[in-house]
C-alpha cells in the first residue's frame, strides 16, 4: 500500500539530485494538451513520455512538459523536443509506442526519429 | 473523445486557465446509477455574456484557431445518455469562481466510459502543481480521494508534484485505492 511515509523517502533520495540538475543542459519536450491534442490521443503520449524519461533515467536532464493548442491541430498529437543549442524538433501524429522509440533513439542516443516529424509528413 | 475522463482533463485546464489556485474534481456515482461530474474552482469566474457563449463550439478564447469544442463536447456527451451541463460563475472580486456541473446516466447505451481517470488526474497536477486540486470519486462502495495539500506537506517546496517520480506515486496511490474499492464492490 502506498503511503505518504513513502513520499518521504521518495522526497529524501530526490534532494540529492535536485541540486545536482541546477546546472545540467535541459532538453524540454512539450506537448500539446489542448481539446485537439486530447481527442487525437495526447494523454496518453504524455504518460509514455513521463514514464519513458523516468526508466532510461533521463530526469536531471530532461523535463516533460504540456502546452496548449499549437496551431496544428490536424497533426496531432504534436510534441515539441527543445534542445540547448539545436533547432526545435517537431513530432506529429503520435501514439504511446512512437514516444517510447522517440525517448529511446532521440532523447536517450541523440538522433531524431526523422519518418515522425512534421517534414516526413507534410 | 472516447473516455469521459478526457473530457474532464480537457474542460478542468479551463479552471487553470482562470488563474485558479485551488480545483475541487469530483465524481459522485448514486446507487440508482447516475454519475454527476462537478469541477469547482476560484479562478477570474465569467462574465453573464461568456457564460451564454461558452458552449456555443465557435466561441472560444483560444487565439490559434477560431473554434472551441471542449465544453459543447462534454455538454453532448451528457445530453446524450439523458442528463444535463450546468455551470455557475461569479466575477465579483475576492468570490469569483466557476463550478461546472455534469450529470450522466450511467445505464445509458449511450454512456461513454469514465475511462482513465487516474491518468488525467496525474495530469493535471503534474501540469499545473502549484495549484491546490482535491480529487474525489465516491461510490456506494466508497471514496477514492487525493488532496495535493497532503503532498506538499510532506514534500515542502523544494520538490515540485510535476517530477516524474512523483507522479508516478500519485498514480499508483490512485490506483490502489481504486483496487481496494473494486474488491470490496465484489464481496
Amino acid at each position: 500500500m502506498k503511503t505518504l511515509a513513502e513520499l518521504a523517502a521518495i522526497k529524501a533520495r530526490m534532494q540529492n539530485n535536485v541540486t545536482l540538475r541546477e546546472g545540467a543542459a535541459q532538453t524540454r519536450v512539450v506537448v500539446g494538451m489542448a481539446t485537439c491534442g486530447i481527442a487525437a490521443g495526447a494523454r496518453p503520449v504524455l504518460a509514455a513520455f513521463v514514464d519513458g524519461v523516468n526508466k532510461a533515467g533521463l530526469t536531471d536532464k530532461v523535463t516533460v512538459t504540456q502546452t496548449g493548442c499549437i496551431g496544428i491541430c490536424q497533426y496531432e498529437p504534436v510534441v515539441e523536443i527543445y534542445e540547448e543549442g539545436k533547432e526545435k524538433v517537431t513530432y506529429v501524429k503520435l501514439d504511446a509506442d512512437k514516444a517510447a522509440e522517440i525517448v529511446e533513439k532521440h532523447l536517450k542516443g541523440g538522433n531524431i526519429v526523422t519518418e515522425y516529424t512534421i517534414g516526413a509528413i507534410k | 473523445m472516447k473516455e469521459l475522463s478526457l473530457n474532464i482533463l480537457d474542460v478542468t485546464k479551463n479552471s487553470v486557465t482562470a488563474g485558479a489556485d485551488k480545483i475541487l474534481i469530483t465524481l459522485e456515482l448514486s446507487e440508482d446509477g447516475w454519475l454527476t461530474f462537478t469541477v469547482a474552482d476560484n479562478g477570474c469566474g465569467m462574465s453573464d455574456e461568456v457564460q451564454r457563449r461558452v458552449t456555443d463550439p465557435f466561441y472560444t478564447t483560444r487565439t490559434t484557431r477560431k473554434v472551441g469544442m471542449g465544453l459543447p463536447l462534454l455538454k453532448l456527451a451528457s445530453e446524450q445518455t439523458g442528463g444535463e451541463m450546468r455551470i455557475a460563475s461569479s466575477t465579483e472580486k475576492g468570490k469569483s469562481g466557476t463550478t461546472l456541473t455534469a450529470t450522466f446516466d450511467t445505464k445509458s447505451i449511450d454512456f461513454m466510459p469514465v475511462g482513465d481517470i487516474v491518468s488525467t488526474v496525474c495530469i493535471l497536477i503534474s501540469g499545473s502543481p502549484d495549484i491546490h486540486f482535491v480529487f474525489r470519486d465516491i461510490t456506494p462502495d466508497g471514496t477514492v480521494s487525493l488532496d495535493t495539500s497532503e503532498l506538499k506537506a510532506v514534500l515542502g517546496d523544494e520538490i515540485s508534484l510535476a517530477e516524474p517520480e512523483i507522479m508516478a506515486w500519485m498514480s499508483d496511490y490512485l490506483r490502489e485505492q481504486y483496487e481496494e474499492r473494486r474488491l470490496k464492490g465484489k464481496q
